[in-house]
């Protein structure tokens, strides 16, 4: 495969997780154009489902196991797979751990997660773009997901993207490195704690004076903004895919 | 008290403990200090992930070897003239600590801080049998002073509190008349404890670290109450949890390097202290007879499973002070001495599902312990391997969580189950949906709701949109 920018097309097998693809198909939207701008061509398997996550950290370690191996067997074919998601990449990297002791699923989980990577992650590292020439005009702060950033390592390329957007200011968001309180299951189990996680991420999000939030996790958006609106708190939530998309 | 320090359900302890605004804005705050100081020491330091693989290595080895070492540290607290007691249960423990302390005729106790003391429940043992017990770390002498509050943390035990609610119990307890003043009421705390010190009978330490090839126990400390506990009373006794060791003084430097800046971001604490045995011919001061407690209370049935890993915990406390959840429910709600990740993961082990299975739930699984962690110890993971052994092996998981997941498995592989529910959704969520919000949803999503908007499922999946795109369609 030829990675070049512009000279060959790089086919990216896109896998857009459950929540974009019911929830916010914009996102996906915005991905997909995103990508295509930078010269790469588009497949979708209409094959995928969910990667298992949500039974997968309640402790449901078998009954996920199925989600997995659909999602292995309809992505394997990839000469790439890109996620609007770092807490999904990690998940498709943890198949390898979680199939550790299966000697036909394993080999095969390997070759998966060699090939995964979140969105931002692929731009910056892999097309080697840092400025996707987008424009948005406002005031945003950063909320860096805790799987894209502890398990998955992407720390600075969501940020290398985002400096480079027209338009947009920045603001630190206080305390940005602890958890909205999304968790999966956690935000309904254990909803009561699950709130004041939120609440305190809000009111980071309006203490820092960004008229937008952007992040690069469904999930966590769907926590966080919920509970913006909840409250009526006149901030946006973004997904960096849109950003990345504003013209 | 014991490990076990209430009988509340999590649920409820949560509720109540998080209406306490002044305990949330101190521990909020003190989280934030303990962070930043820890970030700073290991920036300082240099090379942090080495020396964390370095300590990994070290507690690993240690943990691979622990029959070989114990029989080190035995043999070379014996060649000293110390005497070991191998305690497998904490019964077993607290039984020959009584003993000792009986057969000195032991009534003044001074104790230095040690968690597996709170563990065994210890003090409890020696006060019926009417001897007086005094912690001297601050933190733990105003929790003993205010009815015996128990700690909040393992590090800092009475983070929870406030200056004017110590100066109150001082008041009531001491006599004091003075102000609120930390330097006040420290120097007042000072004055009593010294008189304690001078006048106790038996003086009982925790252990850092252990130090097999020498036979010394190591004590870390700020206030320097532990060398008075070990150099004036006439016996000491030191109670160790049995993984607690090193092979030899170079192994010790690295932990304690880690430790210190782990657990208050300080190069070095204000005491460092290794102290091999009693007395010996010519030394100056120390105790005259020396008891090392070796305590199991259940770390050897952790071996050699898939939790071993936790034993490598060097109780610094790094993962309390970056946890979101410990931040907004405080550690008694716990019901646990070992509170936040550590405790999560370790209190299940040592005291059962029964009364803990709640704990390893209290995570988001944002992996924030784990990065802090300076042996490396996978927090995160050892909680959901928790998750997994509670609903997989031992079954305790709510019936209809099991068959929303059953039915979550099967839909989630499937893809005419998955196309058909995802198509549906929007259509079943209608009745719900206001200015594509969902509000106050049904069944699952009512929890949901009950805090936080949820969206309405777009009426156009990505994937129908992707279809037409991919013709030339709507989105081009």
């Amino acid at each position: 495969m030829t990675l070049l920018y512009g000279v060959n097309k790089v086919k990216v097998t896109l896998f857009i997780t459950c929540i974009v693809d019911m929830f916010q198909a914009d996102v996906g939207k915005a991905t997909v154009e995103v990508l295509e701008r930078l010269g790469c061509e588009i497949e979708f398997p209409m094959g995928q489902v969910c990667c298992g996550q949500p039974a997968y950290n309640s402790g449901y370690v078998e009954e996920s196991k199925d989600a997995m191996k659909k999602m292995i067997a309809t992505f394997e074919h990839a000469e790439v797979v890109v996620t609007p998601s770092g807490s999904c990449a990690t998940m498709f990297k943890e198949y390898q751990h979680i199939f550790h002791d299966d000697p036909v699923w394993r080999p095969r989980a390997e070759k998966l997660a060699s090939k995964t990577y979140e969105l931002t992650e692929f731009i910056v590292d892999v097309l080697k773009v840092e400025d996707v020439g987008a424009k948005l005009n406002g005031v945003a702060t950063y909320h860096p997901s805790c799987h894209m950033t502890r398990l998955l390592g992407v720390k600075d390329a969501p940020m290398t993207l985002l400096k480079n957007v027209k338009g947009l200011k920045f603001e630190p968001l206080p305390n940005a490195h602890n958890c909205c309180g999304f968790g999966g299951t956690f935000s309904v189990k254990m909803g009561n704690i699950s709130k004041q996680m939120v609440d305190e991420k809000v009111d980071s999000a309006e203490m820092s004076g960004a008229d937008f939030l952007i992040g690069a996790d469904g999930g966590c958006l769907m926590n966080i903004g919920g509970r913006i609106e909840r409250r009526g708190k006149p901030i946006r939530v973004l997904h960096i895919a849109e950003v990345l998309n504003s013209r | 008290m014991a490990m076990k320090i209430g009988e509340g359900k999590f649920k409820d302890n949560v509720n109540e403990n998080m209406q306490d605004t002044f305990m949330r804005g101190a521990v909020a705050g003190a989280q934030e200090r303990l962070r930043t100081r820890r970030l700073d020491a290991a920036e300082e330091l240099g090379n942090w992930e080495e020396w964390r693989s370095h300590g990994e290595e070290i507690r690993k080895h240690v943990l691979d070897n622990l029959d070989y070492y114990l029989h080190e540290l035995t043999e070379n607290v014996q060649k000293r003239g110390g005497h070991v007691f191998f305690a497998e249960t904490a019964e077993d423990a607290n039984a020959y600590v009584r003993e000792v302390v009986n057969s000195k005729n032991g009534k003044k106790i001074v104790k230095a801080k040690s968690m597996v003391t709170e563990e065994i429940g210890l003090n409890q043992i020696l006060e019926e049998e009417g001897c007086e017990v005094i912690e001297t770390d601050l933190g733990e002498y105003i929790l003993q002073l205010d009815e015996h509050d128990p700690p909040s943390h393992i590090v800092t035990p009475a983070l929870h509190k406030n200056k004017e609610q110590i100066r109150d119990v001082f008041a009531k307890k001491l006599d004091y008349k003075l102000t609120s003043k930390p330097e006040e009421l420290a120097l007042h705390a000072r004055e009593k404890l010294r008189q304690e010190f001078l006048t106790a009978d038996i003086g009982i330490t925790g252990c850092n670290f252990a130090v097999a090839e020498s036979g010394s126990i190591s004590l870390v400390t700020n206030e320097g109450n532990a060398r008075l506990v070990s150099a004036l009373p006439k016996t000491q006794i030191t109670v160790m949890g049995m993984e607690r060791i090193v092979p030899t003084f170079e192994e010790l430097d690295v932990l304690v390097s880690l430790l210190t800046r782990s657990a208050v971001g300080q190069k070095l604490t204000s005491y460092i202290t290794a102290l091999s045995g009693p007395r010996q011919e010519g030394d100056a001061d120390g105790p005259e007879e020396f008891h090392l407690v070796i305590v199991d209370n259940g770390r050897s049935k952790i071996l050699g499973t898939e939790f071993q890993s936790v034993l490598q915990c060097i109780r610094c406390a790094a993962c309390i002070n970056v946890c979101p959840v410990y931040r907004h429910i405080g550690g008694h709600s716990y019901n646990s001495i070992y509170p936040g990740p550590i405790g999560a993961v370790l209190t299940p082990l040592l005291g059962g599902y029964d009364d803990f299975k709640d704990l390893p739930y209290a995570s988001t699984l944002c992996a924030a312990c784990t990065d802090a962690c300076p042996v490396k110890i996978p927090l995160h993971e050892l909680l959901h391997k928790h998750r997994q052994v509670i609903v997989e092996k031992e079954g305790r998981a709510p019936i209809s969580e099991k068959l929303a997941m059953k039915a979550f498995g099967l839909g989630a592989a499937s893809n005419p189950i998955y196309g058909a529910g995802s198509k549906m959704a929007s259509a079943m969520m209608k009745p719900f949906t206001k200015n594509d919000r969902i509000s106050n949803g049904p069944g699952p999503l009512k929890a949901w709701t009950e805090i936080r908007e949820f969206p309405a499922p777009n009426k156009e999946r990505f994937r129908d949109w992707f279809k037409d795109h991919e013709k030339g369609g709507s989105g081009q």
